[in-house]
């Protein structure tokens, strides 16, 4: 496998569209002239899965996808590491292109640039916790004493010391999430691909999963898809969201993008129930810097709203200055200004 | 009206010349590969007699530990291992014992055979439907024609003697072990075949580390049916010179020797009833991960 190009393991994928069916390619025309999923469906007896994907994730970040069910999450991630074929388009991960690898190559590849977690566990029944951690490391011939040292460095982050021994099926729905979590941690791949990979975990470890992911993203800075129904998980991971329906992007931006300017309904929905002023950072919403007024306390533009509020109110001011890393003042927070945003748009707005 | 109450069959001629045509074929085919084809078959014949050697000349006691041990590695439970022994102690007091070996003797190699050759067909047949669809119908075949036409050509070929009746067996016994080696590497989940894709194995890691452990109870099965399936064959082979407890019941029918031919009989039942329990408590210990199910 030939080195990453510089810029690490970015993915690209443009024009992606998967039609599922005995006939897909056929139909990829109409479908870009604008037949509809249902049209297709109800017309040719072809599932439309993806449509006219166009995404850029950049190395190093967490690109999360969010969208109802059915809405092609899990055959958008699965494009990555080809265990789909895409009817049409283009798939670059490091600037390689995965849909024009030969057999070897992708093997390659997915050993060493990959891995995965699923949303269904899809764990080796018959192996213990510990054979199914080192996996991947197993298939790609690592020594045993490396295998299992790895190993178990995860199965204890992941908080599953002890069961090691176990048998999946002697393990609750979290536990066998979290051994495919392990599993896909061990292997140490520059590319993380997570389809709902918290879903079954209670609230408290689903927060110190969030925590692991973000530690590992502080070190390592893998390029991670992250696949989530939660709005509060997508909004404490993303780097960028990006919001599927019926197989189509609906709108992708970075969480204040979402939470502020909503594509449409179908987003605003989605976002109505967040807490904004937990999620929503000062440099979003402040005006321009105003030498005229008095100056206030300094606030970093990466606050939240919720915490500048509560510095204003704790001060007895109504506005602060936003200071950059560099110390100079890039903008004014108001106190209205503030208020305004935190409160969910009325039903309807964007 | 004639036409009506015969049916309008083949010339009685061209019929007579058509079979002596194939007859004659099969014979030269005989003559002129049958010393070829023998040759072939020596290891076999190799391997049949030193198996029979072995389980007829160790002395008795080293049998019956063996048995033990092969029981108890098998299941793990006392009880399989003392009805092993036990059947074994009984057929020997009522003077059955030489016989028994010989019988036990072929079961093995028949069944080693049927492994050696079905399990890697299996596995054929389970990655490719064309070969599946070949396949199927010959098996098909192999299962419903009835031993003793086969029993001709086998015959005709190679005489009769030990590996006739060995090949006999194993064409009448092998189909299950084919069917359910496809059959359990098929049933494996998808989801799990996904995740080995996705971490980079090739066929032959999937091969091996998913789709044959997660195949095994039903390959047992397959071990399973076909033991049973040779065990059934016992008396059959016996007409074409394999000894063991066959020969008893063909001399007891032809004698009418009521006795003989039910303790012999009975000899076959108990090792039958023996190979079930030792071989389905080793594929039930295979399962052990699936015992405990969480909700
Ligand atoms: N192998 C397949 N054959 C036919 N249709 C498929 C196949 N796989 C997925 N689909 C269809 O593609 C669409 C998207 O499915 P997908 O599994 O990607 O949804 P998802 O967004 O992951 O949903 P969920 O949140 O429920 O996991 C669905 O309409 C589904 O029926
Ligand atoms: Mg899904």
């Amino acid at each position: 496998m030939a080195e990453p190009p510089s810029g690490g393991t970015g993915i690209e994928i443009r024009n992606l569209y998967k039609i599922f069916g005995a006939n897909g390619a056929a139909y990829v025309d109409a479908v870009r002239a604008g037949m509809t999923k249902a049209e297709l469906n109800r017309r040719h007896a072809h599932v439309l899965g993806l449509d006219d994907i166009n995404i850029s994730m950049p190395a190093g970040s967490i690109q999360v996808i969010m969208g109802l069910s059915g809405s092609g999450k899990s055959t958008l991630i699965r494009h990555v590491n080809r265990l789909i074929d895409p009817t049409f388009g283009q798939v670059l991960v490091g600037g390689q292109d995965v849909v024009a690898m030969s057999p070897d190559e992708l093997r390659a590849f997915r050993r060493h640039q990959t891995a995965m977690v699923f949303q269904k566990f899809a764990l080796l029944p018959h192996r213990t916790v510990l054979d199914n951690a080192v996996y991947g490391l197993e298939v790609q011939g690592a020594p045993r004493a490396e295998q299992r040292e790895r190993a178990m460095r995860w199965i204890e982050r992941v908080g599953l010391n002890g069961y090691e021994d176990r048998y999946p099926n002697q393990l609750s729905g979290g536990m066998q999430q979290r051994v495919g979590l392990a599993r896909a941690l061990t292997n140490d791949a520059p590319i993380l691909l997570m389809d709902e990979a918290y879903s079954a975990l209670d609230p408290l470890i689903r927060v110190d999963m969030q925590t692991v992911l973000l530690d590992l993203q502080k070190e390592l800075r893998k390029t991670i898809v992250f696949i989530t129904h939660d709005l509060d998980e997508a909004l404490r991971l993303g780097d960028q969201i990006a919001i599927l329906r019926d197989g189509r992007v609906i709108q992708q931006g970075t969480s204040q993008d979402i939470v502020l300017r909503p594509a449409d309904d179908y987003v605003a929905t989605f976002v109505r129930e967040v807490n904004r002023g937990r999620v929503i950072r000062v440099d979003a919403v402040m005006g321009p810097p105003d030498a005229s007024a008095p100056a206030g306390p300094q606030v970093a533009p990466e606050t939240t709203l919720d915490a500048a509020v509560k510095q204003m109110v704790s001060n007895s001011v109504d506005a602060m200055s936003v200071v950059g890393a560099d110390g100079r003042v890039i903008g004014r927070l108001d106190m209205p200004r503030a208020i305004a945003a935190m409160v969910t748009p009325a039903a309807g707005g964007g | 009206m004639d036409w009506l109450t015969s049916f309008p069959q083949m010339n009685d001629a061209l019929l007579r010349d058509l079979k002596k045509t194939i007859d004659d074929g099969f014979r030269a085919f005989t003559r002129a590969y049958g010393d070829s084809i023998e040759a072939f078959f020596e290891p076999l014949r190799w391997f049949l007699v030193q198996s029979e050697r072995f389980m007829t000349q160790t002395p008795w006691p080293i049998i019956l530990i063996l048995v033990a041990l092969i029981a108890w590695a098998a299941s793990r439970n006392w009880r399989v291992v003392a009805g092993a022994v036990g059947t074994l102690v009984l057929i020997g007091y009522f003077g059955m014992w030489e016989d028994t070996m010989r019988t036990i003797s072929m079961i093995v190699v028949c069944t080693v055979l049927s492994i050696a050759v079905g399990i890697p067909l299996g596995i054929w047949m389970a990655r490719s439907d064309r070969v599946r669809a070949f396949v199927n119908p010959i098996l098909d075949v192999m299962q419903t024609m009835p031993s003793f036409v086969y029993l001709i050509p086998v015959v005709m070929l190679l005489g009769i003697g030990k590996v006739p009746g060995l090949i006999a067996v194993v064409i009448y016994a092998l189909p299950p072990m084919i069917r359910l080696t496809d059959l359990g590497i098929r049933l494996v989940d998808r989801d799990v075949i996904e995740a080995a894709d996705a971490f980079g194995a090739s066929s032959w890691q999937k091969l091996w580390t998913v789709q044959l452990p997660l195949a095994l109870p039903t390959i047992m099965t397959g071990v399973n049916q076909t033991i049973m399936m040779a065990l059934a064959m016992v008396v059959i082979a016996a007409m074409i010179g394999v000894q063991g407890l066959g020969q008893p019941v063909l001399k007891a029918i032809s004698n009418q020797y009521f006795t003989l031919g039910m303790f012999n009989g009975l000899a076959i039942v108990g090792i039958a009833v023996m190979f079930d329990r030792v071989s389905q408590a080793y594929g039930r210990r295979l399962q052990r991960h699936r015992e405990v199910v969480h909700g």
